[in-house]
C-alpha cells in the first residue's frame, strides 16, 4: 500500500455523503418496525475504561441520531438501532466470554471492538466460528491478513501513521535523532518496535529504542531523565494512553527538554490542557474526524449527540466515529441479506464507496488495506495529524491511507 | 547524579504519605486496607473539584480531601469493618471485605467522576535548577508539605492522648481496653486518620500526576510494597519503605531504561522477604 499525503483534496463525490445523511435524518420520524442490534466489546471498567467507553458512546450516539430520524433504512424497511455492550475488563478470558455472549447467546453478527491486540486476537476464533464481522482497535496484522477475513481495522495503525509523522518532522522541522518510550505492555511495546523499524528505514539516528515505564506509572521524572539527557530531536511516546500523555509531556518539559514530542495515538485536548497546560504546546498526535479544519456539519451534530450520551466530548471519539456508520452503510449497500449473513457484507467491501459524511469536503470513504493486509480490511479513515497550538489542536496535515 | 537524588527525594516523600496511612490502619485494627489507593483517588478528585473546577484555594481542596476521606474511612470502619471483625474469627473475612470496599469505591468513582483523566494547574509554576538537576516548584511544594504532614502525624501519635491510645491499641488491644482506652472510638479515629492521609496524599499529588477513577489499585500495590519492605504496622518502617522504593525507582530508571527496574525491584523484594519476611523494621511476632 502506498501511503500518501493529500492536502486540500477537493471532492470527487462532493456533498453526496452529507446530502445522503441529511436526507436520511431529515425524513419524518416514522417509527422503525424492525430492530438491528450491534455489539460493543471493549474495556468498559477499570483504569483503561476510556478506550471501550468511547466506542460504546460513539455507537450509541450514532444509533440515537438514526433512531430519532425514524430508524436506519435497509432495503424497504427502517431499522431501530440497538447497541449491546460487553465489558472485557482488559482481560482476554473475559473478552472471549463477552464475544461468546454477543455472538452465540444474542446471535449478533456485527461487533465493534475489542480495544487491544491481546483482546482482539483472543476473540478472533469466536468471531470466525460464527462468521461475525468485528472492528477491533488493535494493530496486529494477523487479524486482518488472509486467511482471517472477519476483522476490520477501525482506525489508522501506528505503523502507518509513524513513518508519515517522522518524515514530516524530518522535512519540516529538521529532526535527525529520535528516542522511543512505551508502556511495558504488549500493544505499546509492539508500537514502539514498529516505530523504531520505521525510523531506521528513514535513517533517523535512534538514541533510545527500548525505554519503557510501568503501565500503572504516574510519575515519569525518573523514567524520562536519562532520555532527556541524550537530547534527541524527537521523543515518541509509543501507544501512549490519553491519561498518560500529559504527565509524560509535563515531566519532559520540566526536565528541560526542548525538542519535539509526538505520538501515533489519538489524544484529548482537554486532558492535555488540564494535565500539562502550557507544556503541551507543540505536542503532535493523531486526530480524528472532529478536527475543526475538516469536520462536516454532520460531524458537528454527532459531537453534540455524543456530549448528550457521554456527558462531555472526547477528541478520541473523532477516531472511532466511523465504525457503526460503516457497518450500516455497507449493509445498506449489500442489502437486507447482510443483516444476518456477513458473507454478503464481505463481498460488498471491495467495491464499497461513499462520500465521507464526517469530513467537510466529503472525500470518498472506502475500505482499504490491500498493501498491508493483502485485502481490504481497514476503514479508510483519514490520517489527521494535529499539533497543540495556543491550547487547542491545529491540523498539521491530513493524509489518506489508500 | 543530582537528578537521581532529586527524583529519589521527591518520590520518597510522595510515597511516605501513602505508606503511613496504610500502616496506621494496619497497626491499629490489623487490617490490610485494599481500598487505600481508592481513598487516595477520592482525595485527589476532591482537590480537582475544589481547586481545579471551583477555583477555590488549594489549601481548601486539601482540607476537603482530608475531611471527606476521613469520613469515608470512619464510616467504613464503623459500619463495615467493626461488625465483621467482631463477629468473625477469620482474618481473611475482613481482608475480603477490604477488597469489596475497594471495588465499591472504584465503581462509585467511575460513575460519579467519569472515566477521564483529570488534572489541575500547578499551585506554584516554574522549575528550579540545582547543580544541573531540575526540580519543579510544585514538586518542591509537595515534598515540603509531605514532610510537614509526616512530622505532624508522628507528633500526634507520640505526644497526644488519642495518639497514645492508638499506640496502645496497636501493641495490645485487650490491654488497652483494660486500661480504659475506648477501643471502638480509637479504632474509628485511627481508620479515619489513615484514610485522611491517603486523601491528603492524593490531593497533593493530583497537582503532579493528575487522577482518574481507575488509579486506585496501582497506588494500593505500591503501598503494599512499601510496607512489605519497611515492616507492616511500624511507622518508621513505612517511612523507610517509602525511601527505599523511591530511590530504587530513581536509580533503577536512570541506569536501566527498560522494564528491568520493576523486575529487579520485585525480584529483590521476593529475595528480601525470604530472608526477612517481617520487613526491615517489623517484628517476627507480628
Amino acid at each position: 500500500m502506498s501511503t500518501s499525503i493529500r492536502i486540500g483534496r477537493r471532492t470527487v463525490l462532493a456533498g453526496a455523503g452529507g446530502a445522503a445523511v441529511a436526507a436520511t435524518l431529515g425524513r419524518p420520524a416514522i417509527a422503525a418496525t424492525k430492530t438491528f442490534t450491534v455489539g460493543v466489546l471493549g474495556v468498559l471498567s477499570g483504569p483503561d475504561a476510556a478506550w471501550g467507553l468511547v466506542n460504546k458512546y460513539c455507537a450509541t450516539a450514532t444509533a440515537n441520531m438514526y433512531n430519532a430520524a425514524g430508524g436506519f433504512p435497509i432495503g424497504d424497511d427502517k431499522y431501530h438501532l440497538e447497541v449491546v455492550p460487553a465489558d472485557t475488563e482488559l482481560d482476554p478470558k473475559i473478552a472471549v466470554a463477552g464475544a461468546e455472549k454477543l455472538t452465540q447467546q444474542l446471535g449478533l453478527r456485527y461487533v465493534i471492538g475489542p480495544n487491544t491486540d491481546t483482546g482482539a486476537l483472543s476473540v478472533a476464533p469466536v468471531m470466525n466460528r460464527s462468521n461475525t464481522i468485528f472492528i477491533p482497535y488493535a494493530f496486529s496484522r494477523q487479524l486482518y491478513t488472509p486467511p482471517a477475513e472477519n476483522a476490520i481495522l477501525g482506525m489508522i495503525a501506528s505503523y502507518e501513521a509513524g513513518p508519515i509523522i517522522y518524515k514530516y518532522l524530518m522535512q519540516k522541522r529538521g529532526v535527525k535523532s529520535i528516542s522511543f518510550l512505551a508502556s511495558n505492555e504488549p500493544d505499546a511495546l509492539d508500537q514502539q518496535k514498529q516505530g523504531v523499524a520505521a525510523a531506521r528505514k528513514l535513517n533517523l539516528k535512534i538514541l533510545s529504542a527500548d525505554a519503557t515505564y510501568q503501565p500503572s506509572a504516574t510519575d515519569f521524572f525518573a523514567v524520562l531523565s536519562p532520555l532527556v539527557r541524550q537530547k534527541p530531536d524527537l521523543i515518541v511516546f509509543s501507544g501512549v494512553a490519553p491519561a498518560t500523555a500529559p504527565l509524560l509531556i509535563k515531566a519532559a518539559r520540566q526536565l528541560g527538554y526542548k525538542g519535539q514530542l509526538s505520538t501515533e495515538t489519538a489524544q484529548n485536548i482537554k486532558i492535555l490542557q488540564q494535565g500539562a497546560g502550557k507544556y503541551a504546546e507543540g505536542f503532535i498526535s493523531v486526530g480524528g474526524a472532529s478536527t475543526p479544519a475538516i469536520e462536516s456539519d454532520y460531524m458537528t451534530r454527532f459531537a453534540k449527540e455524543y456530549q448528550k450520551v457521554a456527558g462531555e466530548w472526547d477528541d478520541e471519539a473523532g477516531t472511532k466515529v466511523y465504525a457503526l456508520e460503516m457497518i450500516l452503510r455497507t449493509i445498506a449497500k449489500a442489502g437486507p441479506k447482510a443483516l444476518t449473513d456477513t458473507t454478503a457484507f464481505k463481498a460488498e467491501m471491495d467495491s464499497f464507496e461513499i462520500a465521507n459524511p464526517f469530513m467537510k469536503d466529503h472525500p470518498p470513504l472506502r475500505y482499504v488495506g490491500t498493501g498491508y493486509f493483502q485485502q481490504k480490511r481497514q476503514i479508510g479513515v483519514p490520517l489527521v495529524v494535529n499539533e497543540v497550538k495556543n491550547g487547542s489542536f491545529q491540523t498539521l496535515f491530513v493524509g489518506f491511507v489508500s | 547524579m543530582t537528578q537521581i537524588l532529586i527524583d529519589g527525594c521527591v518520590l520518597s516523600a510522595n510515597y511516605a504519605l501513602i505508606a503511613l496511612g496504610i500502616t496506621l490502619i494496619f497497626s491499629i485494627i490489623n487490617l490490610l486496607n485494599f481500598a487505600h489507593g481508592e481513598l487516595f483517588m477520592v482525595g485527589a478528585f476532591m482537590v480537582y473539584y475544589v481547586y481545579g473546577v471551583f477555583h477555590l484555594p488549594f489549601v481548601a481542596g486539601l482540607v476537603v480531601a482530608a475531611l471527606v476521606t476521613a469520613v469515608i474511612g470512619a464510616l467504613f470502619e464503623k459500619f463495615f469493618f467493626a461488625p465483621v471483625m467482631r463477629s468473625s474469627t477469620r482474618e481473611e473475612n475482613s481482608m475480603l471485605l477490604a477488597v469489596g470496599t475497594a471495588l465499591l469505591l472504584d465503581s462509585v468513582a467511575l460513575f460519579a467522576f467519569g472515566h477521564e483523566q483529570r488534572g489541575v494547574p500547578d499551585v506554584i509554576p516554574g522549575v528550579m535548577q540545582i547543580a544541573g538537576g531540575f526540580l519543579p516548584y510544585q514538586r518542591l511544594l509537595v515534598l515540603v508539605v509531605s514532610l510537614v504532614l509526616v512530622g505532624v502525624l508522628l507528633w500526634f501519635v507520640q505526644y497526644t492522648r488519642p495518639g497514645r491510645a492508638m499506640r496502645a491499641l496497636a501493641q495490645d488491644r485487650d490491654a488497652a481496653r483494660l486500661m480504659g482506652v475506648n477501643v471502638e472510638r480509637t479504632s474509628m479515629l485511627g481508620f479515619a486518620i489513615g484514610a485522611a492521609l491517603a486523601g491528603l496524599a492524593g490531593g497533593l499529588l493530583v497537582t503532579v500526576q493528575g487522577i482518574s477513577a481507575g488509579a486506585g489499585p496501582a497506588i494500593s500495590i505500591k503501598a503494599f510494597i512499601m510496607i512489605m519492605i519497611g515492616g507492616a504496622g511500624v511507622v518508621g518502617g513505612a517511612l523507610l519503605g517509602a525511601v527505599v522504593l523511591g530511590f530504587a525507582e530513581s536509580i533503577g530508571y536512570s541506569l536501566l531504561p527498560g522494564s528491568e527496574t520493576y523486575l529487579l525491584i520485585f525480584v529483590a523484594l521476593i529475595l528480601f522477604l525470604i530472608i526477612r519476611p517481617q520487613g526491615i523494621m517489623g517484628h517476627p511476632w507480628g
